[in-house]
């Protein structure tokens, strides 16, 4: 089998999940990836950034057989241009079936960047990698999801874009110890020179956008009232997430016109969608049946919704968001009231 | 100052229902009524804006696609491009990203450019690496995803910058959290830019304006006068093959669970949710 390049993305390792040491959580998407690159090759991680012992025994649970980190003057920013570098410099020398880099707008320009130096075919957003008769076959979705489209490559080193959480990370039965390697990058970075002028971390307060928020938690007529409504806006910021409404709820005023959910509406397709007190009429399901995981929590037990979501609470929305909200406290290890002033 | 606007004619669905894809699996661009890419008419938009500041701005709408695809031109120029080229040739169709970026290249480098302009992302494919492919084959930087623009002189060196605001990714849990800052990145000219809808609605044109586009020049190019070779591009030259396109499977129930009022559906909810690392 040849190798598959995997471009390293760490987070912070964030607080303790239960069952889930630190490490592996600061590079979720990183052992995604490998565990999709498993299947069709030999893992090779590209670290762009620092990348120490400890980094490399947890890539190795993943799978990774070798880890490159960049030296040279790529190193020193993790810009697209350094990533893109630094993995064509590593695909220069090992020739890989394939390069996965994780889906996201950063990792978009990566990818195309990386495509054109190789002259290689590029597949965005791609839900599912796996091995088939001729090569690897990658699945995309087209059309809001309506659409799985299959597509092989037909010559050279495919790069892929992964959506996150296309696939659940597995350790491998017995893990290797990887060979790790420096390699020096002539960055040509100069020609490319982006200048970031500032940053600034968008308020605490300021809920992601329902269309690209990858939580959306949405409220209906089975919230009740408009002070009851506050609670999908806690229930929301603990997630992180967006505060959408049913066609009913966007009526009564609870919530703003633009975050009523459904066929002439907005349309979502976050990873979790949360719908309490939504009955699930065919024209709000138009707008977030796509949506990754779909739970329902609704007096009704003939309520529509509960036929097409994961998980279904039949019960109160009024007891039973105060509870999960406490135990999502629980596990994290602080108090409720954190929960939602947390920044 | 030289701007290229890059432009695509994207076709829009009669009805949610309809497929795009034509028999042999590529994006069917010729059946379909069109119209010129949301994010392109705000691109022009922004164009349009810089000319206003500054003298001797001259802005080129530049298209790759089959002949309906004009319009997406017309369009572009009724919104102020001031001319327009359009890259037609039967060795076209069925184009990957690679190859459009390669023709679009081309045609950007024969027109002589300081700023390359586009919509962020196409409404029909959604994948917004055109931009920075193209960008990459003219050896310039690239600042995607824009939602507002300016060009400014740098004060140092006296030289011509463009400067964005964008939604920009920061290490957050486990891996990088999109949109979590607000960003202003600067680059030298010349560099390419997309912006998103969010840069600001082009105004709706005055009768004049509509008027005088009718003048404005529209020259169409083939291959050969890019001097791009025919086995480079098309359904032939594509590095990917689509093998199927199939309806994706309707979702079925999961679990339903009764609560019992004292957080057992709480409980349960939370587990689930564990389990697929959503909390």
């Amino acid at each position: 089998m040849g190798s598959v390049l995997v471009l390293a993305e760490r987070g912070n390792p964030g607080s303790d999940m239960d069952g889930r040491p630190i490490g592996d959580a600061a590079y979720l998407s990183t052992c995604e990836l490998l565990t999709v690159a498993r299947r069709i090759g030999e893992p090779v991680v590209v670290c762009c950034g620092p990348c120490d012992a400890a980094d490399t025994e947890l890539l190795s649970r993943y799978g990774a057989t070798r880890v490159f980190t960049v030296a040279g003057p790529a190193a020193g920013g993790c810009t697209e241009v350094a990533r893109s570098e630094a993995l064509v410099a590593v695909a220069r020398r090992l020739r890989p079936t394939a390069v996965l880099i994780a889906s996201s707008r950063e990792g978009g320009q990566v990818a195309a960047r990386v495509a054109v130096r190789l002259d290689s075919a590029i597949i965005t957003d791609a839900v599912d990698v796996y091995p088939g008769p001729d090569g690897l076959v990658a699945v995309q979705e087209a059309c809001e999801g309506r659409y799985a489209v299959e597509s092989g490559v037909r010559r050279g080193t495919a790069v892929i874009t992964v959506r996150a959480d296309a696939v659940q990370p597995l350790r491998v039965a017995k893990p290797a110890e990887p060979v790790t390697e420096c390699i020096e990058v002539k960055s040509s970075s100069a020609a490319y020179g982006v200048r970031v002028i500032s940053r600034t971390a968008k308020p605490a307060g300021e809920r992601p956008d329902l269309a690209t928020a990858p939580v959306v938690v949405a409220g209906g007529r089975g919230v009740g009232s408009a002070g009851a409504f506050e609670l999908i806006g806690r229930v929301a910021e603990a997630f992180g997430g967006a505060v959408g409404g049913s066609q009913a709820a966007a009526e009564q005023g609870w919530c703003p016109q633009q975050a009523r959910i459904d066929q002439t509406g907005a349309s979502v397709r976050p990873r979790l969608y949360l719908a309490c007190g939504i009955s699930g009429s065919v024209r709000h399901r138009a707008g977030m049946q796509h949506a990754r995981t779909i739970v329902a929590i609704d007096k009704d037990p003939a309520a529509p919704i509960f036929r097409i979501a994961d998980y279904g609470v039949i019960g109160d929305l009024r007891q039973v968001l105060p509870a999960l909200l406490a135990e999502i406290a629980r596990r994290r290890g602080i108090n409720v009231d954190d929960l939602t002033t947390e920044a | 100052m030289k701007i290229v606007v890059l432009v695509k004619h994207v076709h829009v669905p009669e009805t949610p229902e309809d497929p795009p894809f034509a028999a042999d699996l590529t994006v069917d661009r010729i059946g379909l009524r069109g119209r010129l890419n949301e994010a392109d008419e705000h691109a022009v938009e922004q164009a349009r804006r810089i000319a206003c500041r500054r003298r001797d701005v001259q802005i080129s709408a530049l298209t790759m696609g089959p002949a309906g695809a004009v319009a997406a031109l017309r369009r572009a120029l009724v919104l102020g491009a001031d001319q327009g080229v359009h890259v037609l040739d039967d060795a076209l169709p069925g184009s990957d990203a690679l190859a459009t970026s390669r023709v679009l290249a081309a045609a950007v480098r024969r027109l002589g450019f300081d700023l390359v302009l586009c919509g962020a992302v196409s409404a029909d494919s959604g994948t917004a690496v055109v931009p920075t492919m193209v960008a990459e084959r003219l050896g310039v930087p690239s600042l995607c995803f824009a939602d507002a623009v300016r060009v400014g002189v740098d004060g140092a060196d006296g030289v011509d910058e463009v400067v964005v605001r964008r939604d920009a990714g920061a290490v957050g849990e486990g891996a990088v959290v999109e949109g979590a800052v607000v960003e202003e990145a600067a680059a030298f000219l010349p560099a390419l830019v997309s912006v998103t809808d969010r840069c600001g609605a082009p105004r709706y044109p005055s009768i004049h304006a509509v008027a005088e586009a009718r003048h404005k020049l529209v020259r169409t190019w083939a291959l050969a006068d890019l001097g791009v070779p025919r086995s480079q591009v098309g359904k032939q030259a594509a590095a990917t093959v689509t093998r199927t396109v199939n309806p994706c499977p309707r979702r079925h129930a999961g679990d339903v669970v009764r609560d019992d009022g004292h957080g057992c559906g709480a409980a349960g909810l939370a587990d689930f949710l564990a389990e697929r690392h959503l909390i």
